[in-house]
């Protein structure tokens, strides 16, 4: 009866029949353990048929004795079955859902930072949590159930025909409203389900929101407002629920009357045939019986293609993410050069960035040669493109025109894993995982020191962790102590320099610096900078002092290379940039 | 029963193997978790950092909690409860007629065909009682469907919005303790356990109670030794009920912690996805990941194991019933003690008696799951905000911005004070810049100030009276703190300055972004002032980012502005048109500067020097300067670094 769907949705539920082809055999027999228990269970009203026909009858009280055991042993074997299935249901069902939710969350961590910039996390989050329930509750009950009551309806109804088939026609005729219903049913419910799911994910973004900005919504008391904000969202989702237990109602209720009316025509039709000695008392007996075991599977048909649809439109959901390709990746032949073997020649040859979906480029035609060994700033006004610049280097956007070169070689012909190796970063905000410090420290690289671990922090000037609680393994972040802006700032400092890579980019790793603190950096950096290539994003005179060239960045392209007392001494523009003085800057503009 | 081992603090093997082969396909084996939490976690202060004051009491208080909870839920909808009763009678009421209907038309209704003239008197009512039936089930369930749809949503909405306003009002030490992932978890996976049951599971709780009570009844009725023999297995289903009750619940509580694991893990690491993806923290996270995830599979397993025995064990009993039933009742109807129809009519009965039985434990099991999650949310309500608002504010209407600190001591933890004694006195209009090393207390006074702690000894006082005495709302338009943290949410850039005052017309908008001098960035962004900053103010750089906040801070136009680090991420130029604007701005307002740039601090009016929580120098800037002290030397560096 699902059959009545769109095809498109139902497509993607396909889909997710690798996730249970493993399991088919477990599946296969979690269905005959099914079918053989209903059988079972089919088979007891016969029993009784024959009670009330037979030893009631002729006063046997051996043949009564011998068919009580009989009916005894079948309904054993109906709950044995019954145990083994849903035994073996909540492994095949729950592995589903966890396999799925491990290869959507690899599949994320894959996919490029464009992707994440453009969606919602609580979108993602409701699709790993909320929709992937709704799947694991289809194939552990829906799916089995819709096969398992198909099958009873199928064979409940042959055995109808055979025991007095005018009956049986009346009750295998049912059917027809049944798919009628379902296939209206499914018209509507199919938008209202989706409709749902996505605002599910909308309220997560907003609890996301506001439990991240929780420091700004206090400091404006903003409490009321974000409630306001939150009870609108949630209001949403009430009334979609509403209107679905609307949809819901009419449709089981419809259901329902189904089988209802049946036993209605049945009995009046029944006595009548008794009455004409067509059918015998016992006979009816069992027909009735017999027919009552439908009405469990009919009503719970209901549900079943409700809980099917929902399934149908979160397994969209999850495949409209499965679906983006990961456009970063290693291209064919891309090869791996060891970290050892890159000498860090880094060269920008006529590269251009644009943002998907942006309409203007943020950075045309950069020219720009780092030879090994120098260290290279970036100055540009706010927002001129310089965290865009250096967000090539390690590809986590990847250049729209043009091209990078690292020791010659196209950075995309190299593999992102031996890139990202050879490259070291820092980022204007630094981000600590709620995790220790070690582990936020290595990050990536498992495989660090105690040494290399000593010899970072001692650079990045963040000895102060062998001064919290449980040193290295003191847990920091959002759930660890709390850091203040510098300290995070020269952790995540330590993490970009540690293990020497070859090629370092800092995005303003200073910036919540003091002045002390900050020269003190300076000096250590300044060591590990003379044998590295380096690209600094700068706003501070004192860093640029850390340079051998300075590169000024404006509106999207280089408007000139030089020292800083060159540039100082020739440019307008970088003085501007660069001066502490107002009324350069006034000049300026 | 085989239950795997959720112990978190489970010793495994540590950094370095390899878990990015995926387990055997298929594999239900329940591998044990490799990952070391503690390790890769790290410690903290307190092991139950995360959990609610009430979680970490008793259980039974944490049942008690959630009790009342779900009866102040439910209290507001009382009258429509009892229509939704009355449409379950109904609808069981007629569903119950069907059976006893064939009883009739079996022994009443067919002997009068059996004989000439035939009679179909009996049979035609029985068709018109059955058709009768058929329309109030339908009316009935229709009817239920949606009532209990519109009140279990009720339900859920003003649930949301407790948890959502109770959250926002603890203070942000909770929040930095229970971390944001748990939030999340809290709102949507637990929300989604409670709205599973509302969906369906009330509906057939109540009416498979109902009709098994009925049916009991019934049967009672109809003959009584053949019901006391139905009933004789009873015992047993009430102790496998109870042992399953208990299991349970301990099994869904366990179910609760683990989603919320996942959650947790998954939100930071979509969240530092940059990091993650520079550093190839990749691989790693995968083995977290799959810990995490596998925990809550394991914890999933543990529940649905229960019920795979509970469920067929109660069909268990309702099939010897049956085969009982029969084999006496045959044996009674052979001896003439009873009638054809009333074995049949019992036979059909028990099928209603022993099947909703079945529904029963299917919901009873989402119950139990909504049970744990809603322990959960009872726990986040019932957590005392640390920083409460007072019963009765004292009013503040003109707040002129007079800060005093009296006697203040503050701690985060007990054995590390930050603020060992601390006497302060702002006056209104004051601009006062705080200087000093990290951890000497300089955000932790203007985290005092506005309020986001209570001092540990001693009272912080706006105008004379004591913060804690002011309402959040009179409180909050006094103070506003600016932070380098910079958090923008998602929506336009308008409606993110306009979260400083959301009264704010468009133009008072722009007049803030235009004194702050951030105009000119936004008009240049593709769509100016409607651009969408997208999640956390992506597509704006840090500094854009700074510019929005300081606007935002300028048209919320507090008595007192508390600048913390706020100018770190500017570039020269912008720094120096927000210090001109800022010249202004505070000129009439009480402000607190946090800066590491000295040239920050230049335009206030007064300094403090600050080391290990106590005043070492105060002063105007240039008397410090001269004075030869901390600042001078401090000074002196910066003008150095400048060259």
């Amino acid at each position: 009866m699902v059959t009545a769907s769109p095809t498109r949705p139902m497509s993607n539920l396909w889909r997710m029949r690798s996730y249970i082809r493993p399991r088919l055999w477990t599946m296969f027999w979690m269905l005959l353990t099914a079918a053989v228990g209903t059988a079972a269970g089919i088979a007891v009203p016969l029993v009784v048929q024959h009670v009330v026909d037979g030893p009631v009858r002729h006063h046997q009280l051996a043949g009564l004795l011998l068919l009580g055991g009989l009916a005894l042993l079948l309904g054993a074997i109906e709950a044995g079955l019954a145990f083994i299935r849903r035994w073996t249901q909540s492994a095949v069902a729950l592995d589903t859902e966890y396999e799925i939710r491990r290869d959507l969350y690899t599949h994320l961590q894959r996919l490029p930072i464009a992707f994440h910039d453009r969606w919602q996390s609580g979108q993602l989050l409701s699709r790993l949590t909320t929709d992937l329930g709704v799947i694991r509750r289809f194939v552990s009950f829906g799916l089995i159930f819709l096969v398992v009551n198909s099958a009873t309806y199928v064979t409940v109804t042959a055995l109808l025909l055979h025991l007095y088939w005018p009956l049986g026609l009346v009750v295998a005729v049912s059917a027809i409203p049944l798919f009628l219903f379902s296939k209206r049913f499914t018209h509507h419910y199919l938008k209202t389900s989706r409709l749902q799911q996505d605002q599910q994910g909308d309220v997560a973004t907003l609890v996301e929101e506001s439990a991240q900005g929780i420091r700004v919504i206090k400091s404006f008391g903003r409490r009321r407002h974000m409630g306001r904000r939150f009870e609108h969202a949630a209001g949403q989702l009430h009334d979609t629920g509403v209107a679905k237990a609307r949809l819901l109602a009419r449709t089981w209720a419809e259901f329902d009357t189904v089988p209802n009316v049946t036993l209605a025509i049945v009995l009046v039709g029944g006595a009548y045939a008794v009455a004409t000695g067509a059918l015998t008392v016992g006979g009816l007996v069992a027909f009735v019986s017999l027919q009552l075991m439908l009405v469990w599977p009919i009503d719970s048909l209901g549900w079943i293609i409700a809980n099917g649809q929902e399934a149908m439109t979160a397994a969209d959901r999850v495949y409209e993410v499965f679906d983006q390709r990961p456009s970063i990746v290693d291209r064919p032949g891309a090869v791996a050069v060891p970290r050892k073997e890159i000498a860090g020649r880094l060269r920008f040859e006529g590269v251009g960035f644009r943002y998907p979906g942006a309409a203007q480029p943020v950075l045309h035609r950069i020219d720009l040669t780092v030879e090994p060994g120098e260290t290279m700033a970036i100055v540009g006004v706010t927002g001129s493109g310089k965290t865009s610049l250096v967000s090539l280097v390690p590809r986590l956007y990847d250049v729209t025109a043009g091209r990078i070169t690292l020791d010659g070689r196209d950075i995309r012909d190299l593999t992102l894993h031996s890139l990202r190796d050879a490259v070291g970063m820092a980022f204007e905000e630094a981000t600590l995982f709620s995790m220790s410090v070690r582990e936020n420290l290595t990050l990536g690289r498992a495989d660090a020191t105690d040494e290399e671990i000593a010899e970072a922090l001692a650079i990045a000037q963040a000895e102060f962790v062998h001064d919290l609680p449980w040193g290295l393994e003191t847990r920091v972040g959002e759930q660890g102590l709390s850091l203040s802006g510098g300290q995070r700032q020269r952790l995540a400092l330590a993490r970009a320099v540690l293990g020497k890579p070859r090629v370092l980019v800092l995005d303003d790793p200073l910036s919540a610096l003091d002045v002390y603190t900050e020269a003190l950096v300076e000096e250590a950096l300044a060591r590990v900078l003379r044998g590295t290539t380096a690209l600094i994003v700068v706003h501070r005179p004192s860093t640029v002092a850390l340079a051998d060239r300075v590169a000024l960045l404006a509106d999207g392209e280089i408007a000139a290379v030089g020292t800083h007392s060159e540039l100082l001494a020739t440019v307008p523009e970088y003085r501007a940039v660069l001066s502490a003085s107002a009324d350069l800057s006034e000049a300026a503009r | 029963m085989k239950r795997p081992d959720r112990s978190r603090r489970r010793r495994g093997s540590r950094l370095g193997r390899s878990w990015t082969a995926a387990p055997p396909a298929g594999g239900t084996n329940v591998q044990d978790l490799a990952i070391d939490v503690d390790t890769w976690r790290g410690r903290a202060a307190e092991e139950d950092a995360e959990r609610t004051a009430a979680e970490r009491g008793s259980p039974v208080r944490l049942r008690e909690g959630s009790r009342a909870l779900l009866g102040s839920l439910v209290r507001p909808h009382r009258r429509a409860l009892l229509w939704i009763v009355v449409l379950l009678l109904l609808q069981s009421g007629a569903e119950m007629a069907g059976p006893y209907l064939v009883k009739l038309g079996i022994d009443n209704g067919i002997p009068p065909l059996l004989h000439q003239p035939r009679n179909y008197d009996v049979l035609i009512a029985v068709g018109i009682a059955f058709g009768v039936a058929t329309v109030a089930a339908y009316l009935g369930k229709r009817g239920f469907v949606t009532l209990s749809g519109r009140v279990g949503q009720a339900i859920l909405f003003d649930l949301r919005n407790r948890v959502y306003r109770h959250f926002q009002r603890l203070s942000v030490g909770f929040h930095e303790r229970y971390t944001s992932g748990r939030m999340i978890s809290r709102l949507t996976s637990d929300m989604d356990s409670i709205s599973e049951l509302l969906d369906g599971g009330v509906e057939d709780l109540v009416l498979s109670l109902l009709s098994v009570f009925s049916v009991a009844v019934v049967l009672l009725w109809l003959d009584v030794p053949l019901a006391l023999v139905s009933l004789v297995l009873f015992p047993v289903l009430a102790g496998l009920t109870r042992w399953f009750q208990r299991s349970s619940a301990i099994a869904y509580r366990h179910t609760r912690e683990a989603v919320a694991l996942v959650i947790v893990h998954f939100v930071e690491s979509m969240g530092g996805i940059r990091a993650v993806q520079a550093f190839r923290r990749e691989p790693r996270n995968e083995e977290i990941f799959e810990a995490v995830n596998r925990n809550y599979r394991n914890a999933n397993v543990a529940a649905w194991r229960l019920i795979a025995v509970f469920s067929p064990g109660i069909k268990l009993i309702g099939n010897v019933t049956i085969a009982i039933v029969l084999t006496y009742g045959g044996y009674r109807v052979m001896h003439g003690e009873t009638q054809v129809g009333v074995l049949a009519a019992f036979l059909l009965y028990l099928r209603k008696f022993f099947d909703p039985m079945q529904d029963l434990s299917q919901f009873y099991n989402s119950l139990q799951s909504a049970t744990a999650a809603l322990e959960k949310l009872s726990g986040v309500i019932d957590e005392p905000p640390a920083v409460p608002e007072p019963a009765r504010p004292t009013p503040l209407p003109d707040a002129r911005g007079a800060i005093d600190f009296t006697g203040v001591t503050f701690a985060y933890r007990a054995d590390r004070p930050v603020l060992p004694e601390l006497d302060l006195h702002i006056p209104a209009g004051q601009t006062l810049a705080l200087v000093g090393a990290t951890g000497a207390g300089k955000t932790t006074i203007a985290k005092l100030v506005s309020r986001f702690y209570d001092p540990t000894e001693g009272t912080v006082r706006l105008d004379g009276v004591d913060v804690r005495d002011l309402s959040d709302e009179a409180l909050r338009r006094a103070v506003v703190m600016v932070t380098q943290e910079n958090y923008l949410f998602s929506g336009t850039v308008a409606d993110n300055i306009r979260f400083g005052r959301p009264s704010a017309t468009g133009d008072e908008v722009v007049a803030a972004a235009q004194a702050i001098g951030a105009d000119e960035f936004i008009r240049s962004l593709p769509e100016g002032y409607d651009t969408d900053v997208r999640k956390r103010g992506g597509r704006l750089s840090a500094g854009q980012r700074q510019l929005v906040a300081f606007a935002r801070a300028f048209l919320a136009d507090p008595a007192v502005l508390i600048l913390d680090e706020a100018t770190s991420s500017l570039d020269i130029p912008s720094e120096r048109l927000v210090q001109r604007a800022l010249r202004t701005i505070l000129a009439e307002r009480t402000a607190i500067v946090i800066a590491h740039r000295l040239s920050t601090v230049e335009i206030a009016d007064r300094v403090l020097v600050l080391d290990g929580g106590r005043i070492v120098e105060d002063g105007p800037p240039a008397e410090l300067i001269s004075g030869g002290g901390r600042y001078a030397t401090l000074h002196q560096q910066w003008e150095d670094s400048l060259v």
